[in-house]
């Protein structure tokens, strides 16, 4: 695996210069994803924040083939671009290895790119999926997604008097894509680089389909000072409201375990998202969150102390 | 009497509540979110429900749930959307489900120009469903309008067992302006004729009242079955060329017998011009201040304004096109309507495009300089 060192020495491929927010974490990801698997990569980008930021007329960050496709389907057309470069190689036309990476956010990996995803996944596509999660439509205007975490205000789950914001408890895509049984699913976070980096040379180098799931902190959603993003990924991890793990061939295995897990409220209160849930009247909420962190995050160490 | 300074979306969402609308679902879309948002505000507060779901598809389908088990539904979108819920447009016609798709057009094909206004979906509206096909889609032209036509369209909607089309584009949907609530009494709300036959008599699609069917909610103890596949009058599947024929000719009927009721057009200045312009949504306003301009230099402009896109105003363009030397088409497209519009004039009169699908309006002096361009003024 490439030293921070190495990294550092490589031509970006994903060119700064493009219009994210301040302290976007989606736009350092996708920087990173890019080192790692270099110049012989296709990118397949949905509809969303990291496509409309890198590709505002007439510049492009992109020092690579992207391909943007509608919210739905990168995944999808990922497929064909594999298939292609497969039926090519069969037939001798070309030789090389070309890593297909299709991206989207969570909305178009959680929602509504959630059949194309699985389908290419079944179909057992050689090619990297990576959702980055910043858990809401944020392109759209901070709608709530089927990613956004419980209790979270958004301006389709408002935190007010009738409601303290999202009622509900965030789908767990990456178990739901590691059923799939395919040969490597991951979650990561952008503050551990060397983690992520690790997964995504993991992902372009076993042969068959692979999801990265990575948490991808963004200040205007989630409501913090843009310089915080990376310190807001480690408390993630630190508290495991995501768990940083992979599952290789089905069996789960933790990257990061706390010494001290840390209390999920250190989250809650690094955000203006969750500030309602300080509140007396709202106290319930933590507890049930803090509940629902520990029950995933002990059925995960015993999957990982089985192995399974 | 309540007036308000709010946008076109947000005129939608309280008009669509004003016509009874209890249930929305919908996927956020730029230029049509405000609506969603305005509603997801408001319907809770009348017992009504709000769903974001997770993609178009689905929301037309919770639509149709929503419709046929007895509440008025409706979802709001734009182009990329749109085109993911034509699928269940076409269930919708082929079960007679009631419901109203807000289309808020922005540029295209595919993801296209998010922010920026269009008419491009005007051929989508009428044929982006596979099949034969009626459909009923109405274009706001202002702020009143989207609230007062919402109105029509749920109407429309219930008395026709019909989905229908709301298309209006980004400008009037983004357009700040007054609004005059109208008063109660002046607000004609039409529900659909509901069954009142015992339920072991009750058909779903039993037309011996007449072409539209009446309906009975899922859920109120009638044995009802509905599919996307032929039927006949009990609901069940047939491949019958016969049941098939009558089943295909009702729907089309039960629009295009009704078409003068359901078609509405307006006209400005059209008293004597000698050369009209048809426009609709905001670009019949850029038409209309092109004929003032035109007026002061004594050229005689005039507008005949298409409310109703779908059915087609024909006749009333047939009618206009024997007075006038020539009609300009004004709209935010390659000239999508011109084949139909000229169909309609059979040839009376010369018909010119203007057209622009750069994501500008249409401005006055783009369509007095088309003028210029084909001579018939100088």
């Amino acid at each position: 695996m490439a030293s921070l060192k190495q990294l550092s020495a490589e031509k970006d491929l994903f060119a700064s210069g493009h219009r994210a927010c301040a302290g976007c974490a989606a736009s350092i990801i996708l920087r990173q994803v890019a080192l790692v698997a270099g110049k012989n990569t296709v990118f397949v980008g949905a509809t969303g924040c990291m496509e409309v930021v890198s590709t505002i007329f007439p510049y492009t960050s992109w020092k690579v083939p992207f391909l943007h496709n509608a919210f739905e389907n990168s995944a999808a057309t990922g497929s064909g671009i594999e298939a292609t470069y497969r039926s090519l190689k069969k037939r001798g036309k070309i030789t090389k290895k070309i890593n297909v990476i299709s991206f989207g956010g969570d909305g178009g990996t959680y929602d509504i790119g959630f059949q194309s995803l699985s389908g290419a996944m079944e179909r057992r596509h050689d090619m990297l999926y990576l959702c980055y999660n910043n858990e809401a439509y944020m392109n759209t205007g901070i709608q709530r997604s089927s990613a956004t975490p419980f209790g979270a205000h958004t301006t389709t789950s408002p935190a007010g008097t009738v409601i303290p914001g999202k009622q509900q408890f965030p789908k767990d895509l990456t178990e739901a894509i590691a059923a799939h049984d395919i040969p490597y699913v991951a979650q990561a976070a952008p503050h551990n680089w060397a983690d992520f980096t690790k997964k995504v040379e993991k992902a372009l180098t076993i042969e068959g389909p692979a999801f990265i799931n990575i948490l991808s902190p963004c200040p205007l959603g989630w409501v913090y000072p843009p310089h915080l993003s990376i310190k807001i990924s480690k408390l993630a991890a630190e508290t495991c409201f995501w768990p940083i793990y992979e599952v290789e061939n089905g069996i789960h295995k933790i990257n990061f375990k706390p010494k001290e897990k840390k209390p999920l409220l250190e989250w809650i209160k690094s955000q203006g998202r969750f500030r309602h849930l300080l509140s007396e009247k709202n106290k319930h909420i933590v507890e049930e969150a803090q509940k629902e962190v520990n029950r995933k995050w002990d059925r995960l160490l015993k999957m990982a102390e089985a192995k399974i | 009497m309540k007036e308000l300074v709010i946008s076109g979306n947000e005129a939608i969402a309280y008009g669509a509540i004003r016509a009874g609308c209890c249930f929305f679902a919908g996927y956020p879309i730029t230029p049509s979110s405000e609506v969603a948002e305005v509603i997801s505000l408001e319907l809770p507060k009348i017992g009504g429900r709000f769903i974001q779901m997770e993609d178009e598809i689905a929301s037309l389908a919770a639509v149709i749930g929503a419709s046929l088990t007895g509440e008025k539904s409706m979802t709001a979108t734009s182009g990329p959307g749109f085109s993911l819920m034509q699928e269940h447009i076409g269930f919708a016609i082929m079960g007679e489900v009631p419901c109203v798709i807000v289309n808020v057009q922005r540029g295209g094909p595919s993801t296209g120009l998010p922010t920026h206004a269009s008419q491009g979906d005007v051929m989508q509206a009428r044929w982006g469903t596979h099949g034969d096909h009626e459909i009923i889609a109405i274009s706001p032209s202002s702020v009143q309008e989207c609230y007062t036509f919402i109105i029509d369209a749920f109407n429309l909607s219930e008395e026709f067992r019909t989905p229908v089309i709301f298309l209006t584009d980004e400008v009037i949907a983004h357009l700040r302006e007054k609004l005059v609530i109208p008063e109660d009494n002046s607000i004609n709300v039409i529900n659909r004729l509901k069954s009142n036959v015992p339920p072991e008599e009750y058909k779903p699609f039993d037309t011996s009242y007449g072409k539209i069917p009446p309906l009975a909610d899922f859920g109120s103890g009638y044995r009802f079955h509905i599919t996307g596949l032929t039927h006949d009058e009990t609901g069940f599947p047939t491949d019958d060329s016969k049941k098939t024929e009558l089943l295909l000719n009702r729907l089309r009927d039960k629009i295009i017998d009704n078409r003068d009721r359901i078609v509405k057009t307006d006209s400005f200045m059209l008293e004597d011009a000698e050369i009209a312009i048809i426009a609709y949504g905001s670009v019949a306003r850029s038409a209309k201040e092109a004929i003032l301009i035109a007026r002061d230099k004594g050229i005689k402009l005039g507008l005949l304004r298409l409310i109703t896109i779908w059915p087609f105003a024909d006749k009333e363009i047939a009618d206009m096109a024997k007075n006038v030397k020539a009609i300009v088409l004004a709209e935010m497209n390659l000239g999508q309507l011109k084949s139909t519009v000229e169909a309609a004039v059979k040839g009376t009169c010369d018909v010119f495009t203007v057209g622009r699908a750069d994501g500008e309006i249409v401005t006055p002096s783009n369509i007095l300089n088309k003028l210029k361009e084909v001579g018939i003024v100088h």
